[in-house]
């Protein structure tokens, strides 16, 4: 396993971050949020994203993808965490593109994978129910009627909900409120009856809703993978997914410390700048070796990814939680050591704080993969 | 096949050939040295199979006895002497500190008399940095250095010198330009530590061992040939040496699972379970500890993981730009592990000696107190903060 990137995905990488600088550096991500966009992201630059290939990143070439990996996937992500970056990748590029390759029969693969690819079609995966992330604790039942079911429950925290052609919804048709078995995945068109899409507004204007499903129907022929299966494939979506995000934690936690760096070197005070206080020196210092942390895990855990690596749960848990871990106490000290400024709206530093609260909910915070990690390990 | 993979076999085969068995099991590493002492003879013979070979010291260059091997050679090297659980053959600051310093900064002469006798063993090295009145602030040392003829005359004290009772030479800083500024008066000198001039007295640590020593020079001498990287310049040799130091110190941080590739238990969880006991899940049955070791255990793997990508992004013997980050934070790693242990050990974890306890525990005990040393040795992690913060982040002195 090497750690660090080679010439094609250090390239990747250069492109993704010359691109986002200059097309959508944080006063796009600003003027999103302030004229309230009702998609909550640039459709335009979604297109560019889509023709430089980053939908297809994670799917076969088989099915119209570039087949380029976790490495190249997390590159990008790390650069969009660093910009703020609005856009449906995540629920797309990473959930759809691997509920759909791990997940789907030869007939979904061809249906679907390829619009993935050419931006024609946006994901969504409907999970959590509550307040925390838990997998397995789903109370959304799927009943079977001759060859079809119905669907009807309630979820929450549904990344990029409102503005998905297609929702796969985790549903239970089998076993009680918490059991792993027991739970099917099903494929259902946003625009299906019985589906009220609420679009929640987040501290950090990420795109998140929450879905009602009342006695939704659909067609057997639309299960992904074997009915009650589901948390097998759910299981393996969620480690990349983890470890996606975890690159963007790793950019969001990089940027606001390369800024607080910068604003140590410029403010003045009692005759100096800041950044010669060796109380700021010293936390300066220790963000910086949490920061080499983290780098390495995502790092390592991307790889994980690419290799099949036996060891990928925990790969992801430990991405996870470092990026968790690092984010706070990074986005925290950002805002402190900027003063009476980092609390305004106009600073950006207070964008990463906030951004870094909302990633940290998305499938399980770093308690959440502490414990996972020990349990793994079986202690 | 490669290159590689033939140089692959050939080290297989040769380290099954020369081997010892008993150097395949765990145990002390020898140190060398003119008076070497050795705690099983396998031990010897293995230490001069190795030197012979240059494999102590596997990528120094094989002019001044080394290996000559590229660092990817010297993986696999390492990989197959782990694979059969082959013991390091010899540790020491030749090797890990003076050796990579002299390298960079020593004229011809000096590294072909002083290299290849590391690389066998042959002399033991000791560190004469610090002094009663300069720790942290190393630049501002006294122990004076006077040109007299062929010879340098040394007057002055060094303090926490390690092993210095069993070392036949001391690599030392003196200062040798009383009126040049701090930086630039400092050289960096070679003394025999055999003569009537140098006398050392054992200091005893908290955790009972006494490693370390005060180390008087009374008109000592040192040829002047044996001053290394230029008169008044050794501020520079110095300061190099000590990011291999810190590099060498930081591996600490490794111990216990570190390794993120490889092993990825530490021990503690087995510790936390014989300890404190398990729950109907088999889970550590204190949920606090249970906790703190998992911390611990990832933090172990992000550091592990950290050091093989700095390893990755730096050549073969250049100090890496993250060594103070790295001894920062695996000496305060590996204080954590054991105070971790001792919290799972509870009142067993607190003897000092005698009956009741396992040797085991005793050990655990002393050596918890050892590594309280961690983190000042080599410079404190206050100033690897410090020299983070300049050099890393370049954030400004005033
Ligand atoms: C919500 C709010 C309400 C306020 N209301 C009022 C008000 O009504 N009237 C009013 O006059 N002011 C008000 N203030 C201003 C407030 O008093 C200042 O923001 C505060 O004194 C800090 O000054 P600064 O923002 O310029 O930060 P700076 O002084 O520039 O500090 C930046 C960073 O450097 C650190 N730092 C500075 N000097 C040192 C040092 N010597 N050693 C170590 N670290 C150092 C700081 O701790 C901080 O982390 C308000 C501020 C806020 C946020
Ligand atoms: C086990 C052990 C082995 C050693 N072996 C050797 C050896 O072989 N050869 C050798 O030469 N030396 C050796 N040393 C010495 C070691 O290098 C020094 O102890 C170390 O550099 C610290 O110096 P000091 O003990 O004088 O502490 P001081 O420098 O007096 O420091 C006291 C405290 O003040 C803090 N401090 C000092 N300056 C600053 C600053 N600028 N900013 C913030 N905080 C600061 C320190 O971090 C520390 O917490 C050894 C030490 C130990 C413990």
């Amino acid at each position: 396993m090497a750690l660090i990137l080679n010439e094609e995905q250090q390239s990747l990488k250069d492109i993704a971050k010359e691109f986002l600088q200059k097309n959508a550096p944080v006063t796009h991500f600003r003027e999103i949020r302030d004229t309230q966009n009702e998609l909550g992201y640039d459709q335009s630059l979604w297109s560019e994203m889509v023709n430089l290939g980053w939908s297809g990143i994670l799917v076969p070439e088989e099915y119209g993808g570039f087949d380029f990996g976790m490495v190249g996937m997390g590159s990008i992500f790390e650069e969009m965490g660093r910009t703020l970056t609005p856009s449906p990748l995540f629920s797309t590029g990473v959930l759809g593109a691997t509920l759909i390759t791990l997940g789907g029969d030869e007939k979904q693969k061809q249906n679907y994978l390829p619009r993935i690819v050419d931006g024609s079609l946006t994901t969504a995966l409907a999970l959590e129910e509550g307040n925390r992330h838990s997998p397995f604790s789903i109370s959304t039942k799927a009943t079977k009627a001759g060859n079809e079911y119905k669907i009807s429950g309630e979820k929450t925290f549904v990344i990029d909900g409102h503005c998905s052609n297609l929702i796969v919804v985790a549903a239970r048709t089998e076993g009680s409120d918490d059991d792993a078995s027991g739970i099917t995945l099903f494929l259902v068109e946003a625009n299906t009856d019985g589906i009220e899409i609420t679009k929640t507004s987040m501290v950090d204007s990420r795109n998140s809703a929450n879905i009602k499903f009342d006695n939704v129907t659909v067609s057997s022929s639309n299960l992904l993978g074997e009915e009650n299966n589901g948390a097998a494939i759910l299981e393996e979506v969620l480690d990349r997914a983890q470890i996606a995000i975890s690159a963007e934690m790793l950019g969001n936690a990089s940027q606001a410390f390369d800024m607080t760096l910068d604003y140590l070197k410029e403010r003045k005070q009692f005759g100096s700048v800041i950044g010669t206080f060796q109380a700021l020196q010293h936390r300066a210092a220790e963000m910086y070796s949490e920061l080499e942390l983290t780098k390495s895990s995502v790092m390592a855990a991307c790889n994980a990814v690419d290799e099949n690596s036996n060891d990928l749960k925990r790969m992801a848990s430990l991405a996870k939680y470092k990026a968790g871990e690092t984010n706070y106490l990074v986005t925290n000290e950002a805002v402190q050591m900027h003063g009476g400024v980092g609390v305004t709206d106009e600073y950006d530093v207070g964008l990463y704080l906030k951004r870094a609260r909302v990633t940290e909910q998305i499938f399980g915070n770093s308690e959440y993969h502490l414990d996972r990690y020990a349990t793994l390990s079986e202690y | 096949m490669t290159d590689l993979q033939t140089f692959r076999e050939e080290t297989r085969d040769w380290l099954e050939a020369n081997c010892p068995q008993e150097m395949r099991k765990p145990g002390d590493v020898a140190w060398g040295g003119r008076n070497a002492q050795f705690s099983h003879p396998d031990q010897k013979i293995w230490l001069e199979k190795m030197g012979e070979k240059g494999w102590t010291c596997p990528t120094w260059p094989s002019e001044y006895g080394g290996g000559g091997l590229s660092k990817e050679e010297n993986k696999i090297l390492q990989e197959e002497m782990g694979a059969i659980g082959a013991r390091s053959p010899l540790g020491s600051f030749g090797i890990w500190m003076l050796g990579p310093a002299l390298l960079e900064f020593a004229n011809e002469e000096q590294k072909k008399e002083h290299l290849p006798p590391i690389v066998r063993g042959e002399v033991w090295w000791c560190q004469g940095y610090s002094e009663p009145g300069s720790g942290s602030d190393l630049a501002s040392l006294s122990t004076k250095a006077v040109k007299d003829g062929d010879n340098y005359v040394v007057n002055g004290q060094k303090i926490w010198t390690s092993y210095a009772d069993k070392a036949d030479k001391i690599f030392c800083l003196v200062r040798t330009g009383p009126q040049e500024p701090k930086h630039d008066g400092i050289s960096f000198l070679l003394i025999d530590m055999d003569q009537p001039g140098v006398t050392t007295r054992p200091i005893t640590l908290i955790s009972g061992k006494s490693p370390f020593c005060e180390t008087f020079f009374d008109d000592a001498k040192a040829p002047t040939k044996d001053l290394v990287g230029g008169l008044n310049k050794g501020w520079t040799v110095a300061k190099r040496l000590l990011e291999h130091e810190r590099t060498m110190i930081s591996a600490m941080g490794l111990s216990g699972g570190g390794d993120g590739s490889k092993k990825t238990k530490s021990g503690l969880a087995e510790i936390g379970k014989k300890y404190v006991g398990i729950d109907a899940d088999q889970k550590i049955s204190d949920k606090a500890l249970r906790r703190k070791v998992a911390m611990h255990d990832l933090n172990s793997r992000a550091f592990g993981l950290t050091m093989q990508r700095v390893g990755e992004e730096t050549k073969v013997g250049a100090p890496s730009p993250a060594a103070a980050m790295a001894k920062y934070y695996g000496t305060e790693h590996n204080k954590l592990r054991y105070e971790l242990m001792l919290e799972a050990m509870g009142t067993r974890g607190v003897g000092w000696d005698g009956e009741g306890f396992s040797m085991e525990e005793l050990a655990i005990t002393r050596d918890w107190l050892r590594t309280k040393a961690n983190s000042i040795e080599g410079g404190t992690s206050e100033v690897q903060l410090n020299v983070i913060s300049k050099r890393v982040l370049g954030l400004p002195d005033k």
